[in-house]
């Protein structure tokens, strides 16, 4: 392939990584505006240039559902944009969500032969640039779809992996179905992830092409509850089930004053905010309470989101308690470093023991405990072991646990022979398989808890999975008619 | 969107909505409930399905004008839509032919009551039925009630109608008689749920509460609803929304449901406000 690029590859190298506007600090503080603007056209133009064009483009062994990396930047390079949001299309049907919330310093930005000695490719802004240029003139054209297939197939959760699975199987020619539990789509994308990264318009557009597919939503559908999986096979006549309805449940740290009023969890903390869009109480309904000192428990993205929300709902001290250091924090680094840019204050290696609280049930503390570094536990990380007397209060009125989630009990417990794992995930094989026929399941579902993108990977190769199955079905339907 | 298509009101505060709902009229139980948003901007509000009607798909609430959402519900008349309806949610109420059996129903808990009351009568136990209010306006379903309990008593706080007293007054009555009593379900504001549980608990009679929480999602996603039980932190949405009343934390969760009370009120009264200034825009 001749390249369309008229730089030599050690000029490409002299260009440096171009970074996005944003907006700053101290005014995002005060509101739930998008952070990052993201490029413009020149800045893209020149950040694609960066792209050395490899041989063997390891970026791509990086992105977990393979997008054509190089492919797509090139089109950026020859200005054709919808070219290059096509592109990812065809491996990614979400590409303006995972421009935004993907962790791509550790997936194909990792890689990128040019991060080795100098700093990566900026491949996630690029696709989010593409992304947006498509939906800023609304150029999206649904994708043809040239094949038919008669078979219903029901796809439970309406998150990163339940999307992206529909999204798959609609190209395919599949009557698909969506089941949302709640009242909007998008699963943690929804409920979770707050408007300052990824904002809900962007969602519900995205939400519009999967429908523009040919797909059905049915929101306020608690499949377990409303209809069962059983049902679903046995009256509703779907062929296939492909289960994603992540990890909705939290976990909790069972320490004492856990039920304390103005304790949440991060689930509940920013479903009413995202969700219910508590920020703007008293226009909306749901109230949301905040102190003036809020603590947020954790170390992951959940933990950042709900710090950095904290902060903009009017907490004048944000804090983030951590049991580990730094170094061992699960939180993508954009999100530490915008984090630190707001003035959250985090307090690292600090245990909680305990939540203090007042006569009438409210919070007024946590007590914490220092810890240091010790051996490596089974994760490889460094064990946080306790410092003896080292115990201290934290004046708090807000306190809110973000250390993880298992999934939502639901399905499994009203679906016979469906074997569960550990913490409640559903087993799969290698192919997203069930112990049950024609059943499928991913996501944090089965993962128990991991990304957006992992999400859609699953999503992705379930559809491959359930074609591959229901073409051998049909494929023994014709020889048994036979 | 979910049609009210009957509407009628049981006092001056409480009001009987059928609606549209096939797909959870077919499936729903004594002891489960909805989770339901008005309106854009509405906050999601969780509330027992009285009644059902699997043949014509439709459910039956009824709900008392308390707060912003149930007071905004209550002035909705026949052929609007809700805009969002979820369930049915929580485990059904456990019934058995146990023998003999009390139900009490404290305010607008006798509604929640009623389903229960009668799956318990048609599962053949002998069924007493208390219910209480607080004045006789709010005295609700006594009909109804009748029809499913074997004996039927009312309490009125302030003494306007039937028995003056609480129902634990009642319930002592009947403890005493002798009954062989086999359960006590009790349901209606946190306060009577405890003093019910502190009633039986010497008796040794199973009593059985449903507590009403703090809840966003009602499928066990947010943990708003969390109660101690039994020294355990339990979800009531999925693991309730029914517990053994001898072994919840009635205190400490009377304290968790004071979290939003001030900030509820402040979301009644702009509410209060804009109808008043809608009526006399109307008005003028």
């Amino acid at each position: 392939m001749s390249s369309v690029n008229p730089l030599k590859p050690s000029e490409r190298m002299k260009i440096p990584r171009q970074e996005p506007h944003e907006q700053p600090a101290l005014e995002r503080m005060t509101n739930f505006l998008e952070v990052s603007f993201g490029f413009d056209d020149d800045r893209s133009l020149i950040e694609a240039k960066r792209c050395l064009e490899c041989k063997t483009p390891y970026c791509i062994d990086g992105c977990p559902v393979g997008i054509n990396i190089p492919g797509f930047i090139a089109l950026v390079l020859q200005e054709d944009y919808i070219g290059a949001v096509n592109k990812i299309r065809e491996a990614n049907y979400l590409p303006a969500i995972c421009g935004r919330v993907c962790p791509q310093e550790s997936q194909c930005e990792e890689l990128c032969v040019l991060g080795k000695k100098l700093t990566p490719v900026a491949i996630g802004k690029l696709e989010r640039f593409v992304a947006d240029y498509e939906m800023r003139r609304k150029l999206f054209q649904a994708p043809a779809i040239t094949t038919h297939r008669e078979e219903k197939v029901a796809i439970v959760g309406s998150g990163p992996a339940g999307l992206t699975c529909a999204a798959e199987l609609a190209r395919m020619g599949y009557q698909v179905t969506i089941f949302e539990a709640l009242h909007a789509v998008g699963g943690v994308l929804r409920y979770g992830i707050p408007e300052f990264r990824l904002p809900k318009e962007i969602l519900d557009i995205e939400t519009e092409r999967i429908k523009a597919l040919g797909v059905q939503i049915y929101t306020n559908f608690v499949v377990g509850r409303t209809s069962t999986i059983d049902e679903f096979l046995d009256e509703w006549g779907f062929k296939a089930i492909f289960l994603a309805t992540g990890a909705g449940t939290p976990n909790f740290l069972g320490i004492p004053g856990e039920n304390l009023s103005g304790v949440y969890s991060a689930n509940e903390f920013l479903t009413r905010v995202n969700l219910m869009g508590a920020y703007k109480f008293p226009e909306n309904d749901t109230p949301v309470r905040i102190g003036k000192e809020a603590a947020v428990i954790g170390g992951g993205n959940t933990a950042m989101d709900a710090v950095r929300t904290a902060r903009r709902l009017g907490a004048e001290k944000a804090y983030l308690i951590y049991r580990r250091s730094r170094h061992e924090m699960p939180a993508r680094e954009e999100e530490v470093h915008h984090a630190e840019q707001e003035g959250i204050q985090f307090m690292m290696l600090t245990n909680p023991v305990s939540i203090l609280g007042d006569e009438q049930g409210w919070v007024k503390g946590v007590q914490c405990q220092k810890m240091q570094l010790g051996e490596p536990d089974e994760s490889g990380r460094r064990r946080p072991v306790a410092v003896p007397g080292s115990e201290f209060v934290v004046p708090i009125q807000t306190l809110i646990e973000a250390i993880g989630q298992r999934p939502n009990p639901i399905i499994q417990a009203t679906t016979p022979g469906l074997q569960t794992g550990k913490r409640g995930t559903v087993v799969t094989s290698d192919s997203q398989a069930t112990s049950r026929p024609g059943i499928f399941a991913g996501g944090d579902l089965s993962r128990g808890g991991a990304t957006v993108i992992l999400a859609m990977r699953d999503g992705k190769q379930a559809a491959a999975a359930i074609n591959a199955y229901l073409n051998g079905q049909s494929a023994s339907a014709s020889q048994a008619a036979s | 969107m979910f049609k009210i298509v009957e509407k009628d009101d049981l006092s001056s505060t409480i009001s009987r909505f059928r609606i549209e709902a096939p797909f959870i009229a077919r499936k729903r139980k004594a002891g489960n409930f909805i989770m339901v948003r008005l309106h854009e901007g509405g906050e999601r509000i969780p509330l027992t399905i009285a009644d059902s009607n699997p043949s014509e798909g439709t459910i039956t609430i009824i709900v008392q004008a308390v707060g912003k959402t149930t007071k905004e519900l209550c002035t909705m008349k026949a052929g609007s839509f809700v805009l969002d309806v979820v369930g049915p949610l929580g485990n059904p109420t456990p019934i058995e032919n146990y023998g003999t059996v009390i139900c009490v129903g404290g305010g607008v808990g006798t509604a929640e009551l009623y389903p229960i009351a009668k799956a318990l009568k048609d599962a053949g136990n002998i069924v007493h039925t208390i219910i209480g209010a607080r004045s006789r306006d709010l005295v609700i379903l006594e009909n109804e009630m009748r029809e499913v309990s074997t004996a039927l008593y009312v309490t009125t706080d302030d003494g306007s109608y039937a028995r003056k007293g609480f129902v634990t007054d009642q319930l002592k009555d009947v403890l005493d008689a002798p009954h062989l009593i086999k359960a006590v379900y009790a349901i209606g504001p946190l306060p009577m749920m405890k003093a019910v549980a502190n009633l039986t608990h010497p008796y040794g009679v199973h009593t059985l509460v449903s507590l009403n929480t703090i809840m966003v999602d009602g499928t066990g996603m947010c943990g708003g609803c969390r109660v101690t039980v039994n020294g355990q932190m339990r979800f009531a949405c999925v693991d309730g929304p029914e517990f053994d009343g001898h072994k919840v934390d009635f205190d400490e969760l009377m304290m968790r449901n004071r979290t939003y009370v001030d900030l509820e009120r402040i979301s009644d009264d702009q509410h209060q406000c804009r109808l008043a200034t809608k009526a006399k825009e109307l008005a003028s």
